[in-house]
């Protein structure tokens, strides 16, 4: 068991570095940052001195191991644009980015979970067939579109909802978040709507799936023949067995919904990283990119690490199979 | 004289059996019909759109941003889904737009197929140590969203028609190379395969010849549904301003454009581009799901 653990972290270390090696040779191959930040009449003197400022005059694999050097103490450089650290930048906004993605995916478990197993109890009903329709609609549409028609319908046209920025917020142990002020949650919806229907509508397709199969199971039929409730056996019987599954592809999914929440940030001008990065993508703001997907990648390799320990520690056959 | 052709059997053609089971199913048809259109309405674009987009002095920079229905500025007809912010006639611009969506969704995805499937077969036909490369690189793909390894490689290639397809293609070669192993693995087992093997073919005859068609079927369904992916993802992409570049408008670029007017009430320079995309993506999908079970008997009950 030790000597997969410490295979597998080695492995993760190996893909870390393998991705800093891509990620910054891909992106010192294309575009010259000088060319956007400093005037375009600039003279030549003022040009090498930003050059020189930059660390840009440098070779590639000397400028490649001073980052490298620098990243294991956790600077990632200082932006182009505001002069901030890079990596302090993304952490600044990276609570609303997490407040953000864990709303909508704690939104469509809560929802979605009801919604599936009714959808799995009576599988015939017109009222499952709706819902099924609907999850197959929810699952073909861009999320960007969607996002634009929440907006034109509840922002412009009804005026209920606002359509951009965090609204009021407030200090929960040092981190500012929206969720506990009123004007904070009327900011959240659309935002979390638009980011949460994709996965509200893989939870409903689960559970369906779920308490369809479970429903066959040999101690369904037993309690109900001991002749308990069907509601008890619902949520005390099949719901355990339903929601492993479930938990396990959302939790795998919450990375990919901050990944996601680009696209959501973009539109609701929502002060996070996604946001950010496209802003920075845009100025080729190097140091920025460079510090978010290095934090991206850590973060997936970190996730898919305890998820490939956990089946580890879980399931024996996968212990002898790895070792 | 005996009429031999009416005696004999009647060829069995797999297109046309599965076209048959195709039809079968009304969400298919819809799907297909849909889709057909959408397919002649952008191969046609210029013979039917009332305006070149693309031509500067077809514009009117006194005709921006009207509303449905308003007659055009040389009083030859009406605008009738509207203008943009250049005076640009929506519905022409959808025309145009839908050409290049559905240029990037299938180049991509035709792309991604035939690399991944490929890497995939030849994983599955050496073993050993190429197929362990070639699936960890697979896995390591599919670890990261899709989004986020677009948006890395378009950050490094900047705007671009072909770079947004090689970045597309970047991103789904791993499912086909999955797909194809899994298929593959399979038809390795049967009778035909040895039998190839001990005429003693080319690797490269036994994988094209003799492998590639029995894996077909899956790949299909793949293929079809990764375009609507491929297309979804492109406007995704250029709606963040990192896909296409100004000049050739896909349908993302004309979502985009409209979004800044979206607050001054003006929503038909989004709305329509945008319903032009979800109709695309919905047809492919609806075909993709009945090709599905199309080619997998077990879900046929």
């Amino acid at each position: 068991m030790i000597q997969l653990i410490l295979s597998r972290i080695a492995q993760s270390i190996l893909i870390i570095l393998a991705m800093t090696i891509i990620v910054f040779v891909g992106l010192n191959a294309v575009g010259n940052p000088v060319d956007t930040l400093i005037a375009p009449n600039a003279g030549q003197a003022e040009r090498l001195r930003a050059i020189q400022a930059l660390g840009l005059d440098q070779p590639l694999w000397k400028q490649y191991l001073l980052f490298l050097g620098n990243a294991m103490q956790g600077n990632l450089g200082l932006s182009f644009v505001s002069g901030e650290p890079a990596l302090q930048l993304i952490l600044s906004r990276l609570p609303a980015t997490i407040e953000l993605a864990v709303i909508a995916v704690f939104s469509a478990l809560v929802i979605g979970v009801p919604i599936g197993m009714l959808a799995g109890v009576y599988p015939k009903s017109w009222l499952s067939r709706a819902i099924m329709g609907f999850s197959v609609v929810g699952f073909s549409l861009p999320a960007f579109w969607v996002a634009l028609m929440l907006i034109i319908v509840f922002a412009v046209q009804l005026g209920w909802l606002p359509s951009s920025g965090r609204g009021e917020t407030v200090s929960l142990l040092g981190i500012q978040v929206s969720f506990l002020t009123v004007d904070g949650i009327r900011h959240l919806i659309l935002p979390a709507i638009s980011l949460g229907l994709y996965k509200f509508c893989l939870v409903v397709r689960l559970v369906r799936a779920g308490v369809m199969e479970v429903s066959q199971m040999e101690y369904v039929k037993f309690a109900r023949a001991k002749g308990l409730r069907m509601r008890r056996v619902i949520f005390l019987h099949m719901l355990k067995n339903i929601m492993i599954p479930v938990v396990t592809v959302v939790g795998l999914e919450l990375g990919g919904t901050i990944a996601f929440a680009v696209v959501t940030e973009s539109i609701f001008a929502w002060p996070g990283v996604g946001r950010l990065i496209i802003q920075s993508i845009g100025v080729l703001d190097r140091p920025v990119i460079i510090a978010y997907l290095m934090i991206v990648v850590v973060l997936f390799v970190v996730l898919n690490l305890l998820t490939d320990l956990a089946y580890a520690a879980l399931d024996p056959r996968v212990r002898g199979r790895t070792a | 004289m005996t009429n031999v052709e009416t005696l004999a059997e009647p060829r069995y053609s797999p297109l046309k059996a599965t076209l048959q089971s195709l039809v079968a199913s009304p969400p298919a048809i819809i799907g297909l019909a849909i889709f057909s259109t959408i397919v002649l309405i952008a191969v046609f674009a210029p013979l039917i759109s009332p305006q070149n987009p693309y031509d500067l002095m077809s514009l009117d920079i006194g005709s921006s941003l009207m509303p449905p229905g308003t007659p055009t500025w040389d009083g030859t007809g009406v605008y009738l889904l509207g203008t943009d912010g250049q005076g640009r006639d929506i519905l022409s611009g959808i025309f145009y737009g839908l050409r290049i969506s559905l240029m990037v969704g299938i180049g991509s995805a035709l792309a991604a197929a035939i690399v991944g499937s490929l890497l995939g077969m030849l994983a599955a036909f050496k073993g050993g140590r190429t197929e362990t490369v070639i699936m960890r690189l697979v896995d390591l793909q599919l670890s990261f969203p899709a989004i986020l390894v677009a948006l890395m490689i378009l950050a490094f290639l900047g705007k671009g028609v072909l770079n947004i397809v090689l970045a597309l293609m970047i991103v789904e070669w791993a499912g086909y190379a999955r797909t194809a192993r899994g298929a593959a693995l399979v038809e390795m087992e049967r009778d035909y395969m040895s039998a190839a093997r001990t005429a003693g073919l080319s690797p490269m005859r036994i994988l094209l010849v003799h492998l590639l068609p029995n894996a077909m079927p899956p790949l299909i369904v793949l293929v079809t549904i990764q375009v609507a992916r491929a297309i979804s993802l492109e406007a995704t992409l250029s709606f963040l301003g990192l896909g296409v570049p100004i000049t050739e408008p896909s349908l993302g670029m004309l979502i985009a454009d409209g979004f800044q007017y979206i607050l001054s009430g003006k929503y038909w320079i989004t709305v329509y581009p945008g319903i032009a995309l979800v109709l695309t993506v919905i047809s492919i999908n609806l075909i993709g799901d009945r090709l599905r079970v199309v080619f997998n008997p077990r879900l046929q009950s």
